[in-house]
């Protein structure tokens, strides 16, 4: 019993490290770019967005997972899912935007401003399909969803971190903005790219 | 017919998606590992694109202004789904090798931006040459983007080995970091020609992307494309099709501007 359910501690510490550090959702599947090049300015704001997007795709992808459970695969309309899924994200970000200004106005100071800009983010359709493809179940897929937007939340994090630090830096003038901050993604790329190692170790 | 080569000048060279609006970042970035791969997924955002600017455009007077973006989704996300099908059918190599970036054609932004900013208010055969015209230029960008990766990274060329056997393959170039080096070249590049024409005293425009801003800078500014929304009025925003300004049909770039943002 007791290492059953070590094994299983083990099952989903590999699933959360795969899924956030070694096939990180923006450094080697590039979903998601926009807010990540977009809201990294300051470590704050992008510590903000990364809380709303954990929240959003952890409940885009177990909501993906049931409608595609119970409703897709009942019908047998699976080749409707991009279709279903897209507008299922739209409406539930919408929703839940709006929910959290009656219900809980505190928590929607805090990510009310981030929650319109995920609607597009193509991580949370991403997950949905990925999730979808591979044949996971509801709950593993939510766990795939909340790696994946774990994963995020480091990423833009640190871009954030190092954007503060390298703000004033003398760069040659074209390279200014935009192109030294794809730079920074670049090597941090490769960085994470020595993760990779790290899902046979374990 | 001048108005269809002057869209498809308009979208190739002029406006092009990648190398001028910096839109569709994700897909140009993830597929770009050959130049094979850039092409197909170049392609297949054309015919997307092509075919929802044209339905957006045949139905721009039926579409209510404030559920504007769930129906241009369900359009888009029709026909993404018909590409993906066939592609399945009759190309299942490149259907493998580009993965969840074609369903993922529903969100690039390009074809969203595209359906906002000039289908949505323009008659549909002006808005099927914008489509192809806008569709060749980011096929265009994404094979040359593809070409120097596949080149740096694996000394070939659609596939050929076209490097002697003495230059060693950069690998970095095909795998994910190569894609970031590369773009951060051209962005600097493109940075390098826009303030060149400013000194020359012709300064740079950007017109009617879709968005208040490219792709880089869009989230900050609100480029959030609500799916309800309530800030629009029941009515379309351009009462006359042919006459108003392409921004027209976005109200909250309006408002923007009135902010002086």
């Amino acid at each position: 019993m007791f290492a059953m359910v070590i094994h299983k501690i083990g099952e989903f510490l590999l699933l959360l490290v795969s899924t956030s550090l070694v096939s990180n959702v923006v450094l080697s599947q590039f979903l998601g770019l926009c807010p990540f090049l977009g809201v990294s300015k300051k470590v704050k704001t992008a510590g903000g967005m990364g809380v709303a997007v954990i929240f959003v795709i952890t409940l885009a992808s177990a909501v993906a997972g049931i409608i595609n459970k119970f409703v897709l695969i009942r019908l047998n309309v699976q080749y409707l899912d991009t279709i279903v899924f897209i507008l299922v994200i739209a409406a539930l970000v919408q929703f839940v935007e709006m929910f959290l200004k009656k219900a809980m106005p505190s928590l929607y100071e805090a990510l009310g401003v981030y929650l319109p800009l995920i609607t597009t983010n193509c991580a949370v359709l991403g997950v949905a399909i990925s999730n979808e493809q591979a044949k996971y179940s509801i709950g593993m897929g939510t766990l795939v969803g909340f790696g994946t937007a774990v994963g995020f939340t480091v990423a833009i994090v640190i871009l954030a971190g190092i954007r503060e630090k390298i703000e004033y830096n003398d760069v040659p003038e074209p390279f200014k903005g935009m192109p030294l901050v794809l730079l920074t993604a670049g090597l941090m790329a490769i960085a994470f790219i020595g993760f990779s190692g790290l899902s046979g170790a374990l | 017919m001048n108005k269809a080569v002057e869209r498809l000048h308009n979208g190739f060279i002029k406006e092009n998606p990648t190398f001028v609006l910096m839109l569709g970042m994700c897909p140009t970035l993830a597929v770009t590992t050959s130049a094979v791969n850039g092409l197909g997924m170049g392609l297949t955002t054309m015919v997307v694109l092509a075919l929802s600017n044209l339905f957006i455009s045949l139905l721009r007077r039926v579409i209510p202004n404030r559920v504007r973006i769930p129906a241009f989704i369900v359009i888009i996300a029709s026909f993404v789904t018909i590409v993906q099908l066939l592609l399945e059918a009759y190309l299942p190599a490149l259907n493998k090798s580009l993965g969840v970036y074609i369903p993922l054609i529903v969100v690039n932004c390009i074809i969203l931006g595209r359906a906002e900013a000039y289908a949505y208010s323009n008659p549909p055969a002006a808005s099927l040459f914008d489509g192809i015209g806008m569709g060749l230029g980011f096929a265009f960008a994404l094979t040359c983007i593809g070409a120097v990766r596949e080149l740096l990274g694996a000394g070939k060329l659609f596939g050929f080995s076209v490097l002697p056997s003495s230059f060693e393959p950069i690998r970095i170039f095909g795998q994910a970091p190569g894609a970031f080096l590369v773009l951060a070249c051209l962005v600097a590049l493109q940075n390098y020609i826009k303030e060149k024409r400013k000194k020359a005293g012709k300064p740079y425009e950007k017109i009617g992307s879709g968005c208040s801003e490219d792709c880089m800078n869009c989230s900050e500014q609100g480029c959030s494309r609500r799916f309800y929304d309530e800030n629009a009025g029941g009515q379309r925003a351009d009462g006359a099709v042919k006459k108003v300004p392409e921004k027209a049909a976005r109200p909250e770039i309006i408002d923007l501007e009135k902010e002086g943002k």
